[in-house]
């Protein structure tokens, strides 16, 4: 409290702050936000009612889903190897886990559609077994899964590392197998923030495009992700059909995002009570 | 029973010593992973771009409409960068150094671009400053273009790269308080002074962390960039979006030449970033 009138430049710092939210940020959004409402209830329902449409958010929310499972699992083995075992390449294998963050979405997308494409080298090892990968809904939730694994590993890894080693050093002394303390001792505790770190996964990968288009097969009703209904209605010029979709995806992110902001606040209290 | 948990217990949390079962299965199990998943993709980028050989792969860099892309990229990154330092710099002081209602909304804010999808920071610009959007008719009269456009462009890079800088910032500036400014200025030094002497050396690991995940995130951008830009060769293509080009052109060896460029460069940022951390981390023990 002191601070506020001996340190200087509230005013401005705070100023220029909400002057380039608010332009760059809440103004674009507005826009969005009126431009919605204009078309009213039936204008949405018109839009997001076709079969196209509903079948590509679908298939973006159902592979964001699954893949932020398979972000839980693997984000799991991952921050626990990390945190909890000394190996040679530990260090660069941190690092590795930020690639999905750093490397253009663009790049990932070309290269894993060739990974995976019937000829490539993943690829003709499923084509063997009649598993086609590349261009079908699987290719959609590998390129996702991709994308959102750092998600997981980052939000574990502080959890793990801030974990009572004595807890579980009772636990064991009190006669329970390794399995036990995992399941009933070290995983309640990392609940939270795998929830935290698979939702926030999830929003991602439902938005994601870059990623994802070289992959999928973009077949309308099939594999066409919701990003490129988006994509193909703005090409089309048909603003009130983006703008819907637009609109309707942004909403599930936000509330998305307040749940994990909810569930933090509620952690906070939760270990700060006990 | 005692002595049986400490040998083998993986309670310890530096080691787990014994070099059990579990433990190293787990760990191979973990580099499996990141070889397939992670590393491959790398591999195959690099395979791709010199598959053709070395002389094509330099002929596909030099070409004028990768080389536009180049420029166009950097200069998108060289416009959106300092804009971000500046306002992370602006966020990062107001939030930590004084205190007001509203903040947590004000942070929740901040965050907003992460959650919002790339094609959907394009179409709110296209909503904006398109022909039939708010800004549209305006612009037609003055003969300015936005959408389908460099400004397009540059615009979509400052929305997606907005939160990084301030991010990295807000958490390291709470941890350090306000004391050391309150000492410099006790002292009577001018608050300018104090920024530049104090503040700015206290913070400046973290505001290179911020810095090099926006410089990475804004060379990369796809999806919004995509949206605003005309995809015109030469012209409004960004490197992402000449390697999509090349790439549905059926030019693989070229695509992935080009975007060998981009994969080098995310994995100087990946370096350069665990350098950072691993600074600061030395620093703090």
């Amino acid at each position: 409290m002191a601070g506020r009138r001996v340190i200087p430049g509230f005013g401005l710092s705070l100023g220029f702050t909400l002057f380039y939210l608010g332009l760059l940020v809440l103004l674009p959004l507005a826009a969005l936000v009126v431009k919605a409402s204009s078309l009213g209830f039936a204008g949405f329902a018109q839009v997001l009612g076709s079969p196209q449409v509903q079948a590509a958010l679908r298939v973006s929310f159902v592979s964001a889903a699954i893949a932020a499972l398979g972000n839980g699992l693997f984000g799991l083995l991952l921050a626990w190897v990390l945190v909890r075992y000394r190996f040679i390449g530990r260090r660069a294998i941190d690092a590795l886990v930020d690639l999905p963050f750093a490397l253009p979405t663009a790049v990932a997308g070309i290269a894993l559609a060739t990974l995976y494409a019937p000829q490539g080298w993943i690829g003709q090892w499923f084509a063997r077994a009649d598993i086609q990968i590349a261009y079908t809904r699987a290719g959609i939730v590998v390129a996702l899964t991709f994308v959102g694994l750092p998600f997981v590993v980052r939000t574990l890894q502080p959890v793990l590392l801030d974990l009572d080693a004595e807890v579980e050093q009772a636990a064991r002394s009190l006669g329970a197998s390794r399995w036990q303390t995992f399941s009933r001792v070290i995983l309640p505790a990392l609940v939270p923030a795998l929830i935290t770190g698979m939702t926030l996964a999830f929003a991602r990968a439902a938005g994601e495009y870059g990623s994802v288009v070289f992959i999928a097969g973009n077949m309308p009703g099939q594999t066409e992700i919701a990003p490129l209904v988006i994509m193909t209605r703005l090409e089309q010029f048909d603003y009130a059909g983006a703008t819907a979709v637009g609109a309707a995806m942004l909403a599930v992110s936000l509330l998305l995002l307040l749940a994990v902001n909810l569930l933090q606040a509620w952690t906070r209290r939760k270990l700060g009570g006990a | 029973m005692q002595g049986l948990a400490t040998n083998h217990g993986s309670a310890g949390r530096v080691l787990d010593p014994g070099g059990g079962f579990v433990r190293r299965g787990l760990i191979g199990l973990a580099l499996c992973f990141v070889a397939l998943f992670l590393v491959l993709p790398l591999v195959a980028v690099f395979h791709g771009a010199f598959e053709k050989g070395w002389r094509l792969y330099l002929a596909a860099i030099a070409q004028p409409e990768a080389l536009a892309a180049v420029k166009l990229t950097l200069l998108a990154t060289a416009i959106a960068l300092p804009l971000n330092l500046l306002f992370g710099l602006a966020a990062g002081w107001a939030i930590t150094k004084f205190r007001f209602r509203g903040k947590n909304l004000l942070v929740a804010l901040i965050d907003l671009p992460f959650s919002v999808s790339p094609v959907i920071a394009g179409l709110i610009f296209v909503l904006l400053f398109g022909m039939q959007g708010w800004f549209g008719p305006w612009l037609a009269d003055h003969d300015l273009r936005v959408v389908f456009a460099v400004p397009g462009i540059v615009l979509a890079t400052v929305f997606v790269t907005l939160p990084m800088v301030a991010r990295a910032l807000i958490p390291l500036m709470q941890d350090q308080g306000h004391d050391d400014e309150l000492a410099a200025l006790s002292l009577g030094a001018s608050g300018l002074q104090t920024f530049w002497r104090v503040t700015l050396p206290n913070i400046k690991w973290g505001l290179l962390h911020g810095v090099i995940l926006a410089s990475a995130r804004a060379m990369g951008e796809f999806g919004a960039v995509s949206v605003l830009s005309g995809h015109i060769a030469g012209r409004t293509n960004t490197l992402p979006l000449h390697v999509e080009a090349l790439y549905n052109e059926y030019q693989f060896a070229a695509a992935f030449a080009v975007a060998s460029l981009l994969a080098l460069f995310a994995l100087v940022t990946l370096a350069l970033k665990s350098w950072v951390e691993y600074r600061t981390e030395g620093k703090a023990s």
